[in-house]
């Protein structure tokens, strides 16, 4: 098939459409929906041997999808930030299923304050689950991930559903140019899922998601999830090199521009590491020997690429486009626990915060940021975290601030006056 | 119902099919309806249980089922239920299932599920005329927990948030399913084997959303002897409390008459829950309260 322009959300609906997927449980909402109507129209004409069912939440949307898994079909299925919580109960009940299915996160900033645009917060609340997840940065990405996702979930020796994420509005409704693998090639890529015993048949009775009793039996459960949830990252790499012989675009664990010979970088994951790259391209140009590594993979973690990408860096600036309150940036607790004690680790991990519900990451704060940095190697005193936000952008709140001060006292709105 | 199987109790089956050795409570009154029921349902089906006292029938690496299970969490089983059901259902249209591997899909849960934190997944799989039973084992409080009121705790029962006493009223979750026009709805009990019997072969008869309510009297939550659990439970339908009816066609039909109705007072005594009703002192207004309650409902019955 051609190029052509294609949002993220319709990318991700290619990506279940090419998988062939069986079974599609639905639930809105922003920035997602365009990924249910566009599969609702598909099976509606034909166009996809699927059924879509809208349940009555994201719980029972995962419910569904995981019940379905469980039996034996492919299942798709999509949601965001608030529907992604309102179904975190099931999103780790399931992974312990051992059922393979793809949920496509559409990653939008958690309430409150109530936001419909990008940040990671939300996906990042389904680190731990036993989901594996894939962070895309590009619409095309988007629908190679979507494939990818199936072949590593099914792969007998991973077996755990997975999470595809892309960022609201910046992919989910940006128009990009996506070339589409043909159906054959799709195909011969991933092969019609294959439950093996694994399935509720009547000649074969199985038990699913019971009781144990003690600590050993339930540790020893959750250690497998783990293994194989590690495992994924060999089986990746196979994947990827087939993916990349049949369509001629190979997606790694982790993504590097301009790394190899840089002394510094910046470590981010999503569609926001698209202005990195653009950022680095200027700081090359002005001198400053600096790369890009962006995550793919966040679970597995791929620590081993990491490490090899960041030996000998002098000093690393994480970019997390989440906040844990009161700790910080994720992804810097990750890259650090990856690179403590590890010879050649860089010996500056300096952490940012930016980005949060879609708040733009601008050239100068990665100038900004490379300069911090530059300066760190040269002290050998790692900085302080730092939340990116400008003057401009305080003034501009504390305007906001005036008027609802305003409003709240102006007694035609029945406040209390002055 | 003429055409039924089960005329006479010795129409019942012999043979039990669920298996025993379970870690439930002696004499419960739950696992006595599902032993009936399993008996004739069989282990061609698929168990979508949420949290509660039968999440513990299957614990690794046993199960008393001849058939599957599986447990979802205390909201999930009739999402689950669809899941399964969708899945066989896709199987079976592309061809990728002979017709005999498939099940009867079938939903487990206690009342705390039943009559709320499931409900709003139950009235969506029923909207979508999801073809499934529904069993409804009813102790009317959080039993696994240990037996804090639930939305089906009857009025003037003690639990273990409600020492002196629910102050509420039971809800109607037959009127809530009837409600929304489902193939199938009754209301069973452990101690008429026979009416559950005959409701269930009905309700397999069916397609599409199917309830089979059980009222389960629960020796360890109710507080009374496990050996008295047919006896509370005959009491729970000849004083009225547990009205026996069904749904088909859009009508409900009483398949048991209390003739004569007991006074409840008969059915509150067997069980310490309401003890306090008689002791120290007679709560005479309450126990007319309760009576009235049920006098109400049938004078509403033709
Ligand atoms: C989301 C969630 N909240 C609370 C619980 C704790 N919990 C387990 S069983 C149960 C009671 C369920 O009551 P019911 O459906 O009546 O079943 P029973 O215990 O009486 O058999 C509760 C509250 C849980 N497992 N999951
Ligand atoms: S607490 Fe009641 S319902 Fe639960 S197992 Fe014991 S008797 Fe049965
Ligand atoms: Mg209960």
């Amino acid at each position: 098939m051609s190029r052509q322009l294609l949002t993220g959300n319709a990318a991700a609906a290619w990506g279940a459409r090419l998988a062939r997927a069986d079974y599609i449980p639905a639930f809105p909402i922003t920035p997602q929906t365009e990924i249910i109507e566009t599969l609702s129209a598909w099976c509606d004409t034909g166009e996809m041997a699927a059924r879509l069912v809208t349940l009555e939440s994201e719980h029972a949307m995962l419910t569904a999808a995981a019940a379905a898994a469980a039996t034996g079909v492919r299942v798709f299925t999509a949601t965001s930030s608030q529907g992604l919580l309102y179904a975190m109960e099931m999103i780790y009940t399931v992974a312990g299923w051992r059922a393979p299915f793809v949920l496509v996160n559409v990653s939008r900033g958690l309430a409150s304050p109530i936001t419909l645009e990008p940040d990671h917060t939300d996906v990042l609340a389904a680190r731990d689950a036993g989901f594996l997840q894939i962070h895309c940065a590009t619409c095309q990405e988007v629908v190679d991930s979507v494939l990818m996702a199936y072949r590593l979930a099914e792969d007998a020796r991973v077996r755990l559903p997975a999470i595809v994420n892309l960022d609201g509005y910046y992919l989910s409704f940006t128009r990009e140019p996506v070339e589409l693998p043909a159906p054959e090639v799709a195909d011969r890529f991933l092969p019609p899922f294959e439950p093996h015993e694994l399935a509720f048949r009547a000649s074969q009775p199985l038990s699913q998601a019971v009781v144990v009793l003690g600590g050993s039996t339930y540790s020893y459960f959750r250690y497998e999830s783990h293994l194989a949830a590690q495992a994924a990252l060999a089986v990746y790499d196979e994947i990827a090199a087939d993916y990349a012989a049949l369509t001629g675009r190979r997606h790694d664990v982790v993504e590097t521009w301009r790394l190899e010979d840089a002394e510094y970088a910046f470590v981010m994951m999503g569609s926001f590491a698209t202005k990195a790259k653009a950022a680095v391209e200027r700081l090359r140009e002005a001198g400053v020997a600096i790369g890009l590594l962006r995550l793919r993979l966040l679970r597995p973690f791929p620590a081993a690429a990491i490490r090899r990408a960041l030996a000998g860096k002098r000093a690393v600036a994480v970019i997390d486009q989440n906040l844990s309150m009161g700790r910080g940036g994720v992804l810097h607790g990750e890259l650090a626990a990856a690179l403590y004690g590890q010879p050649d680790a860089p010996p500056i991990l300096a952490s940012f915060i930016g980005g949060l519900g879609g708040r733009d990451l601008p050239s100068e704060e990665f100038y900004a940021i490379a300069e911090v940095l530059r300066e760190a190697a040269r002290s050998g005193v790692t900085p302080p975290q730092r939340l990116l936000y400008t003057e401009h952008e305080l003034r501009e709140l504390r305007k906001l601030q005036a008027i609802a001060l305003a409003e709240r006292h102006d007694p035609r709105l029945g406040g209390r006056g002055p | 119902m003429n055409e039924t199987a089960f005329k006479r109790l010795k129409d019942l089956p012999s043979q039990r099919l669920l298996g025993t050795g379970t870690p439930l409570c002696a004499g419960c009154g739950g696992l006595e309806a599902l032993h009936q029921i399993y008996d004739i349902l069989g282990g061609r089906s698929v168990f979508v249980n949420a949290a509660g006292c039968m999440t513990l029938l299957a614990v690794y690496p046993f199960t008393p089922f001849r058939g599957a299970w599986l447990y979802t969490a205390m909201a999930g089983a009739p999402a689950g239920a669809q899941g399964v059901r969708d899945a066989l259902d896709l199987l079976l249209a592309k061809g990728r299932l002979p017709p005999a591997e498939d099940l009867t899909v079938v939903a487990l849960t206690g009342d705390g599920v039943a009559y709320g934190m499931g409900l709003s997944a139950t009235s969506s799989a029923i909207e979508r005329g999801l073809d499934f039973l529904y069993i409804v084992y009813d102790n009317e409080g959080y039993g696994n927990t240990g037996q804090q009121y639930s939305e089906a705790t009857p009025l003037g029962a003690k639990t273990a948030t409600s020492l002196r006493g629910f102050a509420g009223r039971k809800k109607d979750l037959f009127a809530i399913w009837t409600a929304h026009r489902p193939a199938y709805a009754a209301t069973v009990i452990g101690a008429e084997p026979l009416d559950l019997a005959r409701k269930l072969e009905k309700a397999l008869s069916l397609k599409g959303p199917r309830l089979l309510l059980a009222l389960a009297p629960c020796p360890t939550g109710w507080d009374f002897d496990p050996k008295d659990t047919v006896e509370v439970g005959r009491l729970a339908v000849r004083t009225g409390v547990w009205p026996l009816k069904e749904y088909v066609d859009g009508k409900v039909t009483h398949t048991r008459l209390p003739h004569p109705r007991l006074p409840v007072e008969d059915y509150l005594r067997t069980q310490g829950r309401f003890r306090h009703l008689f002791e120290p002192v007679r709560d005479e207004a309450l126990l007319a309260r309760i009576q009235a309650q049920v006098d109400d409902y049938w004078a509403g019955v033709t």
